[in-house]
């Protein structure tokens, strides 16, 4: 009887019922919607679409996103690292509090995020005021922006970094140290090869967020077109203007960004996998 | 392969006592962390707390139990728990599939369960209210069958169910992967049904990441805003979600209202948070024998 290795679910039309329903409901989900994103995009054309993309609030929110993100990106990076190493490689008294703390923004709503820094780096906020009377506006400008999403993207990188430099261990530089290198070098040539692939999907997510950020950011942008506004601020501005496609072309540009991350992932994975499964007979010890 | 992993360079961490602080860059990393924490996550708690504290006792209550409010709370709790426990069941039946069976587009499949992560939410909201718009591809179908999800509380449930999908699938699969066929087969070939199997051999085993994921989902639905307001209709006393009113507050240069309902969203969030984590610890730690 046990040579049937019979386990739950494997009769055929259990199996192909559920694969059925989980594949039409992806495909409801999931799929349609991403191509409805571009067939609306191009639904007036070619031409249209482009002019919809070269258009020069569309150029500027194009380029704010990016400078938002340029910006964003390496400091989450920094921080991001930091922590992980910091929280990994030692026990210290809050240590778990720590780790909680970077949390908060995937606990909070966007809104409350952005009402949080508006409330302390507006004019009417106890250092608004201050700075404000130094002549330094943040908020309702693009230095606000950039605040407000390095905020909501803080927790990406020590994310993914934390979960697998706990499993891999510090042997290896505990191994370094041992052996006289220095600090930068035991990173540069112990760690950094064993979490790269994680590192890289850390930023890939941290840029994704970051150029698609919405709440938090309508919170403190002012919305103005061609000096605020970044490209989901101005696929808002778009489709309440009733220019549909235009809406769309600007969104299948976040889309496809969308895109290239779930590829990078998926790359990364594969990546990640080859290195950690020689693991155990190489570098077990 | 994780497990063992673990298990093995927990005892040495734990025993090494002195030399927990061989590894050099404490006080940098530490140092870099903790000013980070403070700055970016901390210090602009105190601007909520200012501004609320410029309010009195009734201020407050007045401004969190306006009607209109009351209603947001209304809508939003009832629309997430139907969106999380929609994607309780989604995200279980995906799990399961894609640990259990192979098929031709899988890795396709699993891919694209991240895309509500990595799609902006404006994005997924204009996408959605567009599908779901009376001439829209769904919501022709929809409008027949009597079913309005366009400006309705029930497009706020699509929205939120579409953009925490990843959150069960992704707490459940690895625990899925993680199970050992070796009770599930006893089960069987003593004979008993799959379903009955299914209740007491693997459930039991799956349900704390089940309950995880269905609680993060309804977390990032509690807070959702973007992806909710294109298709919503956003109708005072009907369609209007609790991150929208602080929206709408703020908009009308209501500073103290907004900071009012900003921290009654912000405390439930946060207690969540904690749960969560708490929770989370407790039964990784059973799991992993840490």
């Amino acid at each position: 009887m046990s040579a049937e290795q019979h386990r739950v679910g494997d009769q055929p039309w259990v199996r192909r019922s559920l694969i059925g329903l989980a594949v039409s409901l992806t495909v409801i989900l999931l799929v349609i919607p991403v191509v409805v994103i571009f067939t609306e995009a191009l639904s007036a054309g070619w031409s249209t679409f482009s002019d919809n993309i070269l258009d020069e609030y569309s150029l500027h929110a194009i380029g704010l996103t990016l400078l938002v993100a340029l910006l964003t990106v390496p400091l989450n990076l920094v921080f991001g690292t930091a922590l992980a190493w910091a929280v990994t490689r030692f026990r210290f008294p809050g240590r778990k509090l720590l780790i909680t703390l970077i949390d908060i923004p995937f606990a909070v709503s966007p809104v409350v995020a952005g009402l949080l820094y508006l409330l302390l780096y507006g004019r009417n906020g106890w250092l608004g005021g201050w700075l404000s009377s130094h002549d330094v506006q943040l908020m309702f400008a693009w230095p606000g922006i950039v605040m407000v999403t390095v905020f909501v993207t803080c927790p990406f990188v020590a994310r993914e970094l934390i979960p697998l430099m706990q499993q891999q261990g510090s042997e290896e530089e505990e191994a370094g140290v041992v052996l006289g290198a220095s600090g930068w070098r035991i990173f540069s040539k112990i760690t950094l090869p064993n979490i790269k692939w994680a590192l890289i999907y850390g930023v890939v997510l941290t840029n994704a967020r970051a150029v698609g950020e919405f709440g938090a950011v309508s919170v403190v942008s002012g919305n103005v077109r061609g000096q605020t506004n970044t490209l989901p601020l101005h696929v808002e501005l778009l489709y309440q203007d009733y220019n549909v496609a235009g809406a769309f072309a600007a969104a299948s540009l976040l889309a496809a960004i969308a895109i290239l991350t779930l590829i990078a992932k998926a790359i990364v994975e594969w990546r990640q996998s080859r290195i950690e499964h020689p693991a155990p007979k190489t570098g077990g010890a | 392969m994780s497990v063992s992993a673990q298990a093995g360079a927990a005892p040495v961490r734990r025993f090494a006592g002195r030399s927990k602080r061989v590894l050099p860059g404490f006080g940098l990393s530490l140092g870099i962390s903790l000013f980070f924490v403070s700055l970016v996550l901390l210090l602009p708690l105190t601007g909520l707390v200012v501004e609320t504290s410029g309010m009195t006792w009734d201020q407050f209550v007045f401004t969190i139990t306006d009607p209109r409010v009351i209603e947001s709370y209304k809508v939003t709790l009832w629309t997430a728990l139907a969106a999380s426990l929609f994607n309780g069941l989604f995200g279980l039946l995906l799990a399961w599939v894609l640990v259990r069976y192979e098929f031709p587009g899988k890795r396709l499949i699993d891919a694209v369960v991240d895309l509500p992560f990595a799609l902006p939410t404006a994005v997924a909201g204009i996408t959605l209210a567009t599908l779901f718009a009376q001439n829209g591809w769904y919501g022709q179908v929809l409008a027949k069958a009597g079913i309005e999800v366009a400006f309705t509380p029930l497009g706020i449930v699509v929205a939120m169910a579409f953009t925490s999908i990843p959150f069960v699938v992704r707490t459940v699969q690895p625990v899925l992967e993680e199970l050992s066929p070796a009770d599930e087969e006893a089960a069987v070939s003593l004979g008993a049904s799959d379903s009955r199997v299914f209740r007491k051999v693997i459930f039991p085993s799956l349900w704390p990441a089940l309950v995880t994921g269905i609680a993060l989902s309804f977390t990032r639905s509690l807070g959702e805003f973007g992806a909710i307001i294109f298709i919503a209709g956003n109708t005072p006393y009907v369609s209007e979600v609790t991150s929208l009113m602080i929206f709408v507050r703020l908009q009308e240069y209501d500073y103290a209202a907004a900071s009012a309902i900003a921290s009654m969203v912000l405390l439930v969030s946060l207690v969540l948070l904690f749960a969560i984590n708490l929770w989370q610890g407790r039964y990784l730690r059973r799991l992993e024998g840490r």
